[in-house]
């Protein structure tokens, strides 16, 4: 079957370039709350740096969606390739601008000390950086079983959630001067729920580019 | 795994069309040419005011099955059938079924245009004549009413006798199109109609199909799968003679059931 072979080739550019998007925004996440931990400024002014590069690549990916589009006029699986590429490339873009987010309340936070110990913040993120991580994996693979698992490890990081959302509103007794400090934290914690929720809408179009038809994933 | 599907499309055309009629019911066809089994155990309904797409590669029995219901076919020596062609209710292949009767409700528009060297009026004017029309104001009003149906009147208008053969190669498949109205057919069956026409030609002739699927049933064998997903209502995917898919246009192209369809579509069939 070697007919389109050119437009085979473009669409596992495309899938290629995904998968790199992919891990430029894991390393803007890993690095966000690693310079969160350590109170390491410089390393929250790289992720900044770097969101460009991601912003670059999401919208070259989308020109070559578009592109390939109009040239090659594709239909079913093909089509939902392309589209689901446009789809998850702009989630991960999301992901990565919450890790600009993480590496801002980072530099807002400074020197001062934790009011909360980040055990709990650093488990959610863990799960959400690896949620990207498979989500991803299962998306190159087309695999909706894998994609399954991963929408199930929402569940997790929106329990911790709520956890630390109620944690942090204690101490607001105890260090009424820690305000801002503890609505960083809060915010940190939306925004690592939220990137849960981005790798769940991924895993879902990943059930779409394999089953054409939309499932809801995030009961 | 249990997962539900929250939006699974409504099927509307479905439910449209269990209220409209079934115009040609094909049940079981087989047809040979000679020992070559070209057709195989066809079942196809066509409905009123709908256009059906027939794709496929070559070979795979589309003309074929097309030719069949106006019994065309019939024209090609060593031609066996079996199995049952139903229009509006009545076996075409029945005895007492005449050829014509049947031909002057199913009209034909071909891959080349095949226009008679005969001016534009006479043209459209043929078939009427043929079935006892002499009076000129009547013609007049056909031939009229033909080519604005064909959407070529008002670029023939004011030469209505030159000679046909003058016109673009659209103009003339147009100018079929009016000759096949003027008999005031129920189906139109169209065999490549566009294949030999400039891409503005093609456009305008599938603008015309979306206008005359209104008052007739259209049945179009295409090469173009995008003018089929343009174009159609429903579409049939036959291979080496069978029918592998024959659902809404719409899901054809969109999630097509079986494999074969989808290499096919998606240009991946070698």
């Amino acid at each position: 079957m070697a007919v389109r072979e050119k437009f085979d080739d473009d669409l596992q550019t495309l899938r290629d370039q995904l998968l790199q998007l992919g891990s430029l925004a894991e390393i803007a996440l890993t690095q966000s709350f690693e310079a969160l931990k350590t109170k390491n400024n410089d390393l929250a002014l790289q992720v900044l740096e770097n969101d460009t590069k991601i912003d670059l690549l999401d919208e070259e990916i989308n020109d070559f969606a578009i592109l390939l589009i109009a040239k090659q006029q594709p239909v079913a699986i093909d089509l939902r390739r392309i589209i689901v590429a446009i789809k998850i490339a702009t989630d991960v873009e999301r992901m990565a601008d919450f890790a600009v987010n993480i590496a801002k309340s980072a530099i807002r936070i400074g020197e001062q000390p934790f009011v909360i110990s980040l055990n709990k913040l650093e488990k959610m993120h863990d799960i959400a950086v690896n949620m990207l991580s498979l989500t991803l994996k299962a998306y190159y693979e087309e695999d909706v079983v894998a994609a399954k698992k991963v929408a199930d490890m929402d569940d997790e990081v929106d329990r911790l959630y709520g956890e630390t959302i109620r944690e942090l509103l204690e101490r607001t007794k105890a260090h009424p001067d820690a305000m801002a400090q503890i609505t960083q934290l809060s915010f940190t914690a939306r925004y690592i729920e939220r990137i849960a929720d981005h790798a769940t809408n991924i895993a879902e179009n990943v059930f779409y580019l394999v089953k054409g038809k939309h499932y809801d994933l995030n009961d | 795994m249990e997962l539900t599907v929250v939006k699974e499309r409504k099927n509307k055309q479905a439910e449209e069309r269990s209220e409209k009629n079934v115009v040609y019911r094909t049940k079981n066809l087989n047809l040979w040419y000679g020992e070559h089994h070209a057709l195989k155990n066809i079942d196809l309904d066509i409905y009123e005011n709908e256009v059906t797409a027939i794709i496929g590669p070559s070979g795979c029995g589309k003309s074929t099955y097309i030719k069949t219901l106006n019994r065309m076919i019939e024209l090609v020596p060593g031609v066996r059938t079996s199995g049952e062609i139903t229009y509006r209710g009545r076996n075409i292949f029945d005895k007492s079924y005449r050829v014509e009767e049947l031909r002057t409700q199913v009209g034909m528009v071909f891959q080349k245009p095949n226009p008679f060297p005969k001016s534009i009026y006479d043209n459209v004017a043929y078939g009427p004549r043929i079935h006892g029309i002499r009076d000129k104001k009547i013609l007049d009003e056909i031939v009229e009413k033909s080519l604005r149906g064909a959407a070529i009147w008002d670029e023939v208008k004011d030469r209505l006798h030159t000679n046909a053969y003058g016109l673009s190669g659209g103009q003339q498949q147009r100018l079929c199109i009016a000759r096949c109205l003027a008999i005031e057919p129920d189906v139109i069956l169209m065999d490549e109609p566009t294949s030999a026409l400039d891409p503005i030609s093609t456009l305008k002739v599938e603008e015309l199909v979306q206008e005359l699927k209104k008052n007739y049933s259209i049945i179009i064998v295409t090469h173009n799968m995008q003018q089929a997903a343009r174009i159609s209502d429903k579409t049939a995917f036959f291979l080496n003679g069978e029918v592998i898919e024959y659902s809404d246009t719409d899901k054809l192209f969109s999630n097509p059931d079986d494999k074969r369809t989808e290499d096919y579509i998606t240009g991946r069939f070698g």
